[in-house]
């Protein structure tokens, strides 16, 4: 069988997945992590690690494959190294939306349709997305293996509607036009700085703040974190 | 207009240095302990004088929450959790207080814990927010560095461990008790209340949830008292809070303002107006997606507060303002949110997994009009059979939209349907359509 689309619904029962990995084990950078994460609960209560774990192990994908998924295999260790019975790692890897179980494209284009992004055009970013990619329909992979596009609900940032989440990054303020540039530059392997796609500052009304304009010693500028990973 | 000077997220927009050295330029961990100093009864009063609400959407006076909490420890461990899950379609509020003034959160969060005896405390982190859940690392690992938590937290005495969890996309986890699930390592399943999370939360031992807001406005209404917070808005509607503006308005923003302030005053002097001026708005979602929809007649006039807008059969929710002018299609709109919440529901009560799913079946068909007159009716006594009949409020959050489309744009709704007739000229399928 295929890996099917990136399934928010995907099945994870054992079966005829021959293209799962049939092992996976956490490299040096995944062990480091497990172990801080880990360091967050009582050691009574380490279950409460299985979402920060299936984390690490999306991430590991991504460094290893370029395919930011979490294989059954990986299920499996997370569920021994938690003791907790594998059904209730598949349980909550299937329950939560942002887990790929199946392999995406290296840019995975999460569009949100919902009602304040609809509003300001996420129709468009929509069809920019599939006129740019070949992609015709929710959860496919571009034929260059490239991009995955899901539909996603509110992303929580509806000020600066329409989003387009790619990996990790929000993009902001899309249309059609800066849609495709920005899979453009994605397909070149040169994402810019995620935010506004107009450069409008954050979530302030366009053209410049109605408030916060007549304090003072406010702090140093803004210093982006570096980019993770 | 509410001042700036009375403003508290001075750094909303990140126009400014977001770590350690801004927060404390703009007021932060100025003379915590001496807060703390002041004793557990006196912090949770003075929450109480504030008439702070809790900004997460319910409005539950944020004092008599904290009060809940055991005052003499039984053995068990106490736990503040955040719920920074911000998911309600419409807001983004706790998302700019994380990214751009995380210090605010992470003081509030010994505060309050210290107000209400935890030693510890998670934040619930939506895993959408990925880089805001750097910043706010970044924010926590430089306070456990200048001793600010951590053990004798600043200076006080009392240790205080602060940890940040990561969700991974589920609307539900936004319910306390869901959240209280999920970060236990479950699927987000709300539980049942009573037991209430204040006697038996986070692993089994007392635990209180808020919202990032609600906290991170503590250590303000510390500083410059009670009584200065309360000054802002209409009494039981008290003080300053994050609107989120969005749709069709010609300057989409968040902005802090004073709670009671005027809707068409809110959108006219921060985000521009309406797309084509006032008169061209067809609605407004004042609060987030599961409050009902209000018609323009009723936003000429309204406050933006806890009670005006119930009194206008909708809520301030979490007072994100969804603006829809005249060139929307409401039906449509409204229909996207039924998708929403089909989408989101946990699957746990039957009302809710069966309820959204057919309400969403039959909100499709009525964006296209391919319905009977009377399927409005069936339509809202459905919604009536799921509101209250579940274990979390998400069945009433997906029944109110619809009962605010209903009974403010039937008409539209059955016009479609006419005009769907008129099209095709045949009998329109009898009922058992809906199950389709």
């Amino acid at each position: 069988m295929e890996p099917h689309a990136n399934g928010s619904t995907g099945d994870v029962a054992p079966g005829d997945e021959d293209w799962q990995p049939k092992t996976f084990a956490f490299d040096d950078i995944s062990e480091a992590q497990v172990a801080r994460a880990l360091a967050k609960y009582p050691s009574t209560r380490k279950s409460s690690a299985v979402l920060p774990l299936l984390w690490i192990v999306q991430h590991q994908m991504a460094r290893q494959t370029g395919s930011r998924w979490v294989p059954r295999a990986a299920m499996d260790v997370v569920a021994q190294l938690l003791e907790m019975p594998p059904i209730r790692v598949y349980e909550v890897a299937t329950f939560y939306a942002m887990y790929n179980k199946a392999p995406v494209g290296s840019w995975h284009l999460q569009v949100c349709t919902t009602t304040p992004c609809w509003l300001r055009g996420s129709d468009e970013v929509v069809s920019a997305c599939k006129r740019f990619t070949g992609i015709q329909a929710w959860g496919e992979t571009s034929a260059d293996g490239q991009f995955t596009m899901t539909e996603v609900e509110c992303l929580g940032a509806c000020v600066n509607a329409p989003i387009l989440q790619v990996n990790d990054d929000f993009y902001e303020d899309m249309d059609a036009e800066t849609t495709e540039r920005l899979l453009d530059a994605l397909r070149r392997g040169e994402p810019p700085l995620p935010g506004s796609m107009r450069g409008r500052q954050t979530s302030a009304p366009e053209g410049g703040p109605t408030t916060l304009t007549t304090l003072e010693n406010l702090g140093g500028p803004y210093v982006p974190l570096e980019p993770a990973e | 207009m509410l001042q700036d000077k009375d403003r508290i997220f001075t750094n909303l927009y990140g126009l400014h240095d977001w770590r350690l050295a801004g927060a404390r330029a703009r007021g932060d961990w100025d003379g915590t302990a001496e807060i703390l100093a002041r004793g557990r009864d006196a912090l949770v009063d003075e929450v109480k004088s504030s008439g702070l609400r809790g900004r997460g959407g319910a409005g539950f006076p944020t004092g008599m929450k904290w009060s809940f909490m055991p005052k003499q420890s039984d053995g068990r461990p106490c736990f503040l959790i955040v719920n920074a899950d911000e998911s309600e379609p419409g807001t983004c509020k706790d998302r700019d207080i994380m990214r751009h003034d995380p210090h605010k959160l992470v003081e509030g969060c010994l505060i309050a814990a210290f107000a209400m005896g935890a030693h510890a405390a998670y934040i619930y982190i939506r895993g959408e927010f990925y880089n805001e859940a750097r910043h706010l690392q970044a924010a926590i690992d430089e306070a456990y560095e200048a001793g600010l938590i951590g053990n004798d937290a600043c200076g006080s005495g009392w240790d205080f461990q602060l940890y940040l969890h990561r969700g991974a996309g589920a609307y539900i986890c936004g319910e306390e008790t869901g959240l209280l699930e999920s970060l236990e390592g479950k699927k987000g399943m709300p539980r049942l209340k009573p037991p209430f999370p204040a006697a038996v939360g986070l692993y089994g031992c007392p635990s209180t949830v808020n919202n990032v807001e609600s906290i991170a406005v503590v250590p303000t209404i510390m500083r410059r008292g009670a009584s200065w917070f309360a000054s802002f808005g209409r009494p039981r509607n008290s003080g300053t809070k994050l609107f989120c503006i969005s749709g069709h308005v010609n300057q989409p923003c968040n902005v802090e303002e004073e709670m009671s302030i005027p809707l068409r005053e809110l959108i006219e002097r921060h985000a521009g107006g309406v797309r084509g001026g006032w008169d061209n708005v067809l609605a407004v979602i004042p609060g987030g997606s599961s409050v009902p929809v209000i018609p323009k007649s009723v936003c000429d006039d309204v406050l933006m507060d806890f009670d005006a807008l119930r009194d206008v059969k909708s809520g301030l929710g979490t007072a994100a303002v969804i603006v829809m002018d005249k060139s929307t299609d409401i039906i449509r709109a409204i229909a996207r949110l039924s998708q929403f919440y089909k989408h989101e529901s946990c699957g746990q009560c039957t009302p809710c997994r069966e309820g959204t799913g057919w309400m969403m079946r039959v909100m499709n068909r009525m964006v296209q009009g391919r319905a009977e007159p009377e399927e409005i009716d069936t339509l809202d006594q459905v919604t009536r059979q799921v509101e209250g009949h579940t274990i979390c409020a998400l069945g009433d959050a997906a029944a109110w939209p619809i009962q605010g489309l209903i009974r403010h744009f039937r008409p539209e709704m059955e016009a479609r349907i006419a005009a769907y007739k008129a099209r095709t000229a045949q009998p329109a399928p009898p009922m058992p359509m809906a199950a389709e």
